[in-house]
């Protein structure tokens, strides 16, 4: 039994059922990130004192991750590009950067967090490090979501490619928009986390 | 003559036949999904009610052991049957949280949205029929979860379902437990309502624009999008109490807080209030979560035993959208008394006393569809009727609340518990009822037993309002919600708490009526009067338009709609009523 | 986008490497503004001014937001009311408290 509107749009809404549960599910978690954005709003306003970004993190190599991620956005958007080319080995390069990247920006992110804790920087010392390690934690859990959907599709999901190639571009589409906006909700809290 | 798909009832193409676990266990299909929900869902219902049973024992009788299941509670919970308040305060948590998000929300739009939604859309399954599988697994292990946190050391959750920090950030791990239930169930709910949308808007069956929907997939919509947006906040939340009673953050736990003389040692700075903004952000909606589909299941029925159109289709579709939105503009009216200013608390006063008009609109209308129709008062249309008046005490019950004068009298008092069941309990729960002795033929090719039905509706009906009338007569008196020993303590309640003995019996009585309801569903399945025909009760929508029971693939050809929903007694017709897919 | 033809992509990866180097630039920007020690509230806006055009660039041209379906654009709009209900109620509520 198919299900219709699988791969093909339907005529009046112009999507395709993948495209639409994606931004779907991306609304949700635009909700997600702001129930956190609004706890720290909260925190920091009835905050006696708030500490100064810089003053407990480290401005550059959140800078450096930072150009990381958006890094791996464009490789992301170009391995779909690749697709969209009939060029399956620029794909393959392509979405393989864009995981590798992620990797380094988890592992930057772990420095980051051990040298807090090394320091006993721990999230129950103050609500700023309680926030930052929750919202950045929980966006690094979202960053490994990432890395084992994109790893997925440049290994064992990509035979894909052969059977049905529109629907695992479609597939990869809908990869893409997810990476983006994991890469979206970090443009916000750098700045808000890092620099204010 | 009804229109029955012509089918072979083997799957086309597909000559394998599945084994039992992926038929009935681990299958992607919609049908078996809704039964699997319902059931899961009618089960944690009846537990639920157990819990409140022993609860308004303790109210009657405060201090005495519980008669017949006292003895088996535990030391922990019930030392020499006599509960404890410890316990109390779990079954009070649990009762809430159980009926709430294990039983009413998995029934309404698990159970019923997705049987009928894609059956009454003329779609063959839903658009993620494994993500529909997930979704209630997800649920399943979310709930047993919640189960298992009585045996947690110090037994289950017990800061209420509201979950109050920093009461919640001290208490036992039962609490803990009920945080990572609650992360099983939201993580359900999402998968869901992604498929839901997805669904009423990718598989319409040709012709079938959206003003010509059943308001029952209208419903399930708007529903749909409120748990999409409103969830991920508690979500959140759940995460920060998570990391409070984990990690030792101080999200919620504000400076200074002393427990039990000794001052707490966290770093403080948190603020409680933070948590109360985020819970009630979910669950304001998720009130509205509770009423929609009840709306539709109830619009359904009248439109078929009123035979007519249903009244103000048009405006009850924008009410039905016009309430969803409202329903995130309102949700400090349950926080009135934390210290609010004038200007935010008029504010939520205002958009509050707005958001009644859609529900007024919404049941006026169905009221007005009962004028000039021909009624049928089968079963499912007795609880239907029951459910406008109910849902109007409901309704009218609330507004003294949403005002924050009266709610200074009334905040945490019995009025409340007396208001919010009249709209969950003779409402909500009545239209599932409805839907239940409604879309069983469809399900199981049986109708249930009607004089059981009757029987089972009024008991139910007239223990209903024994139970929480008087509830509204207590909290007017100023009697405390969550009081163990059912507020025998103060002296302004002592002129009410007769009324508690009344309720604990009009309790117990409506738990033996629901036995009529129980013998009654498990017998139809297979000892039911088989329905002749596919449509038995003659109704308009496209779910009566495939065989009995619906096959895997629900219409061999996808059905085209040519005609509004509820097409009944139209002039110069053959019948009384003509299907949507019938052609022009 | 099933109906793009590989030209058309050409086109695209050129704005997509214009966009990465824009985003590079408003980077280094929002660092550097950090360090000119300006008044909080105006700091606060200067950092989240610069994170929306950044975000805008992302969900312009990397999530090809602009020409997306209205069933998309509706349903993100409405999130949008929401996220900022979010935001402001509650601080409004805290702001418009009763005692210190």
């Amino acid at each position: 039994m198919e299900i219709p509107y699988t791969v093909e749009s339907r005529e009046d809404t112009g999507l395709n059922n993948v495209k639409l549960g994606i931004w779907l599910f991306l609304a949700s978690e635009v909700m997600l990130f702001g129930g956190l954005f609004s706890s720290y709003v909260l925190l920091r306003v009835g905050a006696e004192t708030w500490p100064v970004g810089a003053s407990i993190l480290s401005v550059p190599i959140a800078a450096f991750n930072t150009v990381v991620l958006i890094a791996s956005s464009v490789t992301m958007v170009m391995a779909w590009a690749s697709l969209k080319m009939n060029d399956f080995g620029k794909f393959r390069l392509y979405l393989g950067s864009t995981v590798g990247l992620a990797v380094l920006f988890l592992v930057v992110k772990a420095y980051e967090y051990s040298d807090k804790f090394s320091h006993d920087l721990y999230p129950s010392e103050s609500t700023f490090l309680a926030i930052y390690f929750t919202v950045t934690g929980l966006h690094a859990l979202h960053i490994i979501g990432g890395i084992i959907v994109n790893g997925y599709f440049v290994g064992p999901g990509s035979k894909m490619w052969k059977t049905a190639p529109e629907q695992f571009t479609n597939r990869i589409e809908a990869a893409g928009l997810y990476w983006h906006f994991v890469d979206l909700v970090w443009i916000f809290l750098f700045p808000v986390l890092y620099l204010l | 003559m009804d229109t029955v798909a012509t089918l072979d009832h083997s799957h086309a193409g597909h000559e394998h036949k599945a084994s039992w676990w992926r038929t009935y266990v681990f299958s992607v299909d919609h049908k078996v999904i809704g039964i699997q929900y319902a059931i899961t869902a009618l089960v944690f219902m009846l537990f639920g009610f157990i819990l409140m049973i022993m609860m308004r024992w303790q109210i009657a009788y405060p201090g005495q052991p519980i008669p017949w299941v006292g003895q088996f509670l535990g030391d922990a919970n019930a030392p020499g049957g006599i509960m404890l308040p410890e316990f109390y305060n779990q079954l009070g948590a649990m009762h809430g949280t159980i009926m709430v998000f294990l039983g009413v929300v998995p029934l309404a739009v698990g159970g019923f949205g997705n049987y009928v939604m894609p059956l009454q859309i003329g779609a063959p399954d839903m658009a993620f029929p494994r993500l529909n599988m997930a979704s209630y697994w997800s649920y399943f292990v979310g709930g047993v979860v919640m189960l298992l946190s009585f045996f947690a050391q110090g037994g289950a959750a017990n800061s209420g379902w509201t979950s109050y920090a920093p009461l919640s950030i001290i208490a036992t791990s039962g609490q803990t437990w009920w945080l990572f239930g609650m992360v099983f169930l939201i993580t359900s709910s999402l998968l869901g309502s992604v498929n839901f949308i997805v669904t009423i808007i990718q598989l319409r069956a040709p012709g079938l624009t959206f003003m010509r929907l059943p308001f029952f997939v209208w419903t399930q919509l708007v529903t749909a999008f409120l748990l999409l947006l409103a969830f991920p906040p508690l979500e959140s939340a759940a995460v920060l109490q998570l990391m409070d009673r984990l990690a030792g953050t101080s999200f919620f736990m504000p400076s200074g807080l002393v427990v039990s003389g000794a001052a707490v040692d966290v770093s403080g700075g948190g603020n409680p209030l933070l948590w109360q903004h985020l819970f009630w952000f979910l669950a304001h909606p998720e009130v509205y979560v509770l009423i929609l589909p009840a709306l539709g299941i109830t619009a359904e029925i009248v439109a078929n035993n009123t035979r007519k159109p249903l009244w103000g289709y048009r405006v009850m579709v924008y009410s039905a959208i016009f309430l969803g939105f409202m329903s995130f503009l309102v949700w400090a009216h349950h926080m009135f008394l934390t210290g609010m200013g004038t200007a935010i608390s008029a504010f939520f006063q205002t958009t509050t006393m707005i958001i009644s008009i859609p529900s007024v609109v919404i049941l006026s209308a169905l009221v007005i569809s009962l004028y000039g129709g021909s009624l049928r008062f089968t079963t499912p249309m007795l609880f239907a009727l029951a459910f406008l008046p109910m849902f109007g005490i409901g309704g009218l019950t609330g507004l003294p609340l949403g005002l924050a004068l009266p709610d200074l009298h009334l905040h945490d008092t019995y009025y409340v518990i007396g208001h919010f069941h009249y709209v969950v309990a003779p409402g909500t729960i009545f239209a599932l009822f409805a839907g239940i002795y409604y879309w069983f033929p469809k399900a199981t090719g049986r109708k249930m037993n009607d004089l059981l039905g009757k029987i089972h509706f009024w008991g139910t009906f007239v223990c209903m309002n024994g139970i929480f009338f008087p509830m509204l007569i207590q909290g007017l008196a100023g009697m405390n919600r969550r009081m163990y020993d059912g507020a025998e303590m103060y002296q302004h309640t002592q002129g009410v708490l007769v009324w508690n003995g009344t309720i604990l019996t009009f309790a117990w009585v409506m738990g033996l009526f629901q036995l009529f309801f129980i013998v009654n569903f498990f017998w139809s399945m297979k000892k039911g009067a088989k329905v002749t025909s596919d449509n038995p009760w003659k109704a308009t929508t496209l779910e009566w338009a495939t065989p009995t029971p619906p096959p895997h693939g629900n219409f061999v050809t996808p059905p085209e709609v040519h005609r509004d929903p509820y097409e009944y007694s139209v002039p110069g017709a053959v019948q009384d009523f003509t299907p949507q897919n019938e052609r022009r | 986008m099933s109906g793009t033809s590989a030209d058309e992509i050409r086109k695209h990866v050129k704005v997509y490497v214009m966009v990465f180097v824009a985003l590079m630039v408003l980077t280094v920007a929002t660092v550097g503004v950090s360090y000119l020690a300006l008044s909080i509230p105006l700091a606060i806006l200067v950092a989240l001014i610069v994170a929306t055009i950044k975000g805008s660039l992302v969900a312009r041209y990397f999530m090809h937001l602009v020409g997306e379906k209205k069933a998309v654009t509706w349903s993100l709009m409405l999130t949008a009311v929401f996220f900022c209900l979010l935001m402001f109620l509650p601080l409004f509520a805290t702001l418009d408290h009763i005692g210190q």
